[in-house]
């Protein structure tokens, strides 16, 4: 492997680990501080991925279209829909065992694919990246790259710097730190725990509706995407360690590092190398890279 | 009075020589095992439109024995097949059995075919194994074995020019078939395969192999993907800007079911299978114009599968004149036969796989339009088959 090459694909890395980030981040904020696993956040990346298709002929015709106004309805209605989700189901399982948390959240995942199955059918399905970034840009003489990719990257690590501002230097952010570690000490301090929750939960579900909006039109639309990043986003989460976004990001993009270098050195074991990071890492920090609280 | 007695006597006799026939052969029980939902269940629809298109064609009889379906959704879920099939061997105790879409399902079914010595038509699956170590008398299929498109590839391949290609494919077993049998074709041409790329089932981030390929810097390359991992990696190609330098080229799955999706990075890729999209024969046409006033709907490869198992159901049916539990002239009588499929017409092997002629198909537009035959008669090489 040349340099050219090398870099090329440390570049393919990053840029993959950046998007792992973006979906992870949502899973890690609702396991995290909610206590909650969320077998249901893979849907939310899907039903993101399906807005980005089925909205855009309708803001054609509402709002003239484009895909960023697309974007911000989508951000919009997956908010709504995690904000509506908290309310009728979410909020009934903080006390529950984890058990019951995976059964309704499997549940939700049947009933989001069957509904997808019914409005939109099982049909693959491409959405085209705006035009602005359709081009891209010569990278060696018989490989280029999609500039599309390359906005990939610059919104997650503006999703990135924009949660850690939050989370560390506003009030709210104090708030859900304080509550992610003694839910009773919050509530007795007279902070409105549950308007706290719905709020992340809420921001959690457009995190994931986001990756799987912006990612859309370069991973195409079909029927089961979201249990395929559910998995790796459970691996990046238990790596990076519950609850840290900071540990979401790292382990996102050692991730990113080990499944595209491991395909190309090592392609037999390319489907596995992946979970022996995962296993390395919990052999060496039980806990994960960066454990909270 | 005289006039009456005759009509009775002619009535009571016609119904003395229909009457036995009706009566003695009861409904033929036929086992529909596809996914109807999941990932395939539109190719699960479509065979079971076009299965049911020529039973409706025929009057709702095959061997003068009317059809009675029995339905199981098999999910193409694997785990689940022998469960599934034998719920229609045991407990439906259908005569036959139709499916499916699934290769790992179809191993699982026929093996329970094989066991239980029930007639099983596989209206799609194409591992090599079905018609190859699995073969039985009882077993046929109406669809391609994966090495007759992936070879008549590699052989298109060679015979454009090409020396030195890269294979992409997912890292299962009917990836492993279309490479190998791409391989034999290729090679036989003289060409050379430099690398043989793989990554993960269902795995769609290709990013890091297509600047594996871009560094390679082969003259050609072959890939086996289909559905939406299909539509990822043609766009993704194109969006890397290898389509203008690294032809691609694939078995037909690449490319069909996906090209809206797909849109323009797929115009102009080859591809290889035994159907396509502008036969423009008359027994396509009138098929495709059947099929789109029963259903609504434009039909597929898939369609046409199904039609052609029940097509060579009723061929076997009619040699033994209903029945199904004389297997050797059933069987006799298929492989004698001459199917007259919309693809054109086919032969069935030894070991009860189409022998047929695969075209070379381009994508223009939203169709995979025929270039020319690729082989004539091809005939898969049944690799283990004991029959």
């Amino acid at each position: 492997m040349d340099l050219a090459t090398f870099l090329i694909q440390c570049l393919n890395a990053v840029q993959y680990g950046l998007l792992l980030f973006l979906v992870a981040s949502g899973l890690t904020l609702i396991f995290g501080i909610m206590g909650v696993i969320n077998l249901a956040h893979g849907s939310f990346y899907m039903i993101g991925a399906y807005m980005a298709y089925a909205l855009a002929p309708w803001v054609e015709s509402w709002l003239g279209g484009g895909f960023f106004a697309t974007l911000a309805v989508g951000i919009v209605l997956s908010v709504l829909l995690g904000y509506l989700l908290e309310w009728l189901f979410f909020s009934y399982l903080y006390e529950r065992e984890h058990l019951q948390q995976v059964l309704m959240t499997y549940g939700l995942i049947l009933v989001f694919e069957e509904v997808r199955s019914i409005l939109v059918g099982d049909d693959v399905h491409g959405v085209q990246p705006p035009a602005l970034l359709g081009g891209s840009i010569p990278l060696s003489e018989v490989m280029s790259y999609p500039v599309y990719r390359l906005f990939i990257s610059a919104v997650c690590i503006a999703v990135a710097v924009a949660m850690w501002f939050v989370i560390t230097r506003t009030r709210l952010g104090m708030r859900i730190r304080a509550g992610a570690s003694n839910r009773e000490m919050v509530r007795a301090l007279g902070i409105d725990i549950k308007l706290l929750y719905r709020i992340v939960f809420a921001v959690g579900v457009a995190l994931a509706a986001l990756a799987g909006m912006i990612a859309s039109p370069v991973s195409s639309v079909y029927p089961g995407m979201g249990s395929q990043v559910l998995i790796i986003c459970f691996v990046v989460v238990v790596i990076g360690g519950i609850g840290s976004i900071r540990g979401a990001l790292v382990a996102a993009l050692l991730v990113g590092v080990v499944d595209t270098f491991g395909k190309v050195l090592f392609p037999a074991a390319a489907g596995v190398l992946v979970y022996l990071l995962m296993a390395a890492v919990l052999l060496w920090k039980p806990e994960g890279l960066f454990k909270v609280g | 009075m005289n006039r009456r007695n005759t009509l009775a006597a002619l009535l009571a006799s016609a119904l003395l020589a229909a009457g036995p026939a009706v009566h003695a052969q009861a409904k033929l029980k036929v086992g529909v095992m596809l996914p109807f939902t999941g990932t395939f269940a539109a190719l699960g629809t479509a065979i079971d439109n076009g299965f049911k298109l020529y039973v409706q064609e025929q009057g709702g009889r095959l061997g003068g024995r009317e059809i009675e379906y029995f339905v199981v959704d098999d999910e193409s879920d694997p785990a689940k097949a022998t469960d599934n099939v034998n719920k229609l061997i045991n407990r439906d105790k259908v005569d036959v059995i139709v499916g499916t879409v699934h290769s790992g399902v179809a191993m699982a079914m026929a093996k329970a075919a094989r066991d239980s010595n029930t007639m099983l038509m596989v209206p799609n699956a194409g591992a090599d194994a079905v018609t190859g170590p699995m073969c039985a008398p009882n077993i046929f299929r109406s669809s391609f074995s994966n090495w007759q498109s992936a070879y008549a590839m590699g052989v298109v391949m060679a015979k454009r020019g090409h020396k030195r290609a890269v294979s992409l494919t997912w890292k299962y077993a009917a990836g492993d078939e279309m490479v190998a049998a791409f391989k034999e074709g290729f090679e036989k041409g003289g060409g050379q395969v430099l690398k043989q790329l793989n990554l993960p089932f269902p795995n769609v981030e290709f990013q890091a192999l297509l600047t594996d390929i871009a560094a390679t810097k082969p003259d050609s390359v072959f890939s086996f993907f289909a559905g939406g991992g299909a539509v990822k990696f043609v766009k993704d190609y194109a969006a890397a800007g290898l389509n203008k330098t690294i032809p691609l080229y694939g078995p037909g799955f690449l490319t069909d079911g996906t090209l809206e999706a797909q849109g323009d990075s797929a115009q102009g890729i080859l591809t290889t299978l035994h159907y396509a999209d502008s036969l423009g024969t008359p027994r396509d046409n009138a098929f495709r114009l059947a099929y789109v006033k029963a259903y609504k709907l434009q039909p597929d490869v898939y369609a046409v599968q199904g039609y052609d198992a029940a097509q060579m159901l009723g061929i076997g049916l009619a040699a033994v004149k209903g029945d199904i539990t004389k297997r050797a002239e059933f069987a006799a009588a298929l492989e004698k036969a001459k199917i007259d499929s919309p693809r054109g017409a086919f032969t069935l092997s030894k070991a009860h796989n189409p022998v047929q002629d695969i075209y070379l198909r381009k994508v223009e537009g939203k169709q995979n339009k025929v270039v020319e035959v690729a082989i004539k008669a091809l005939a898969d090489p049944a690799r283990g088959c004991k029959m």
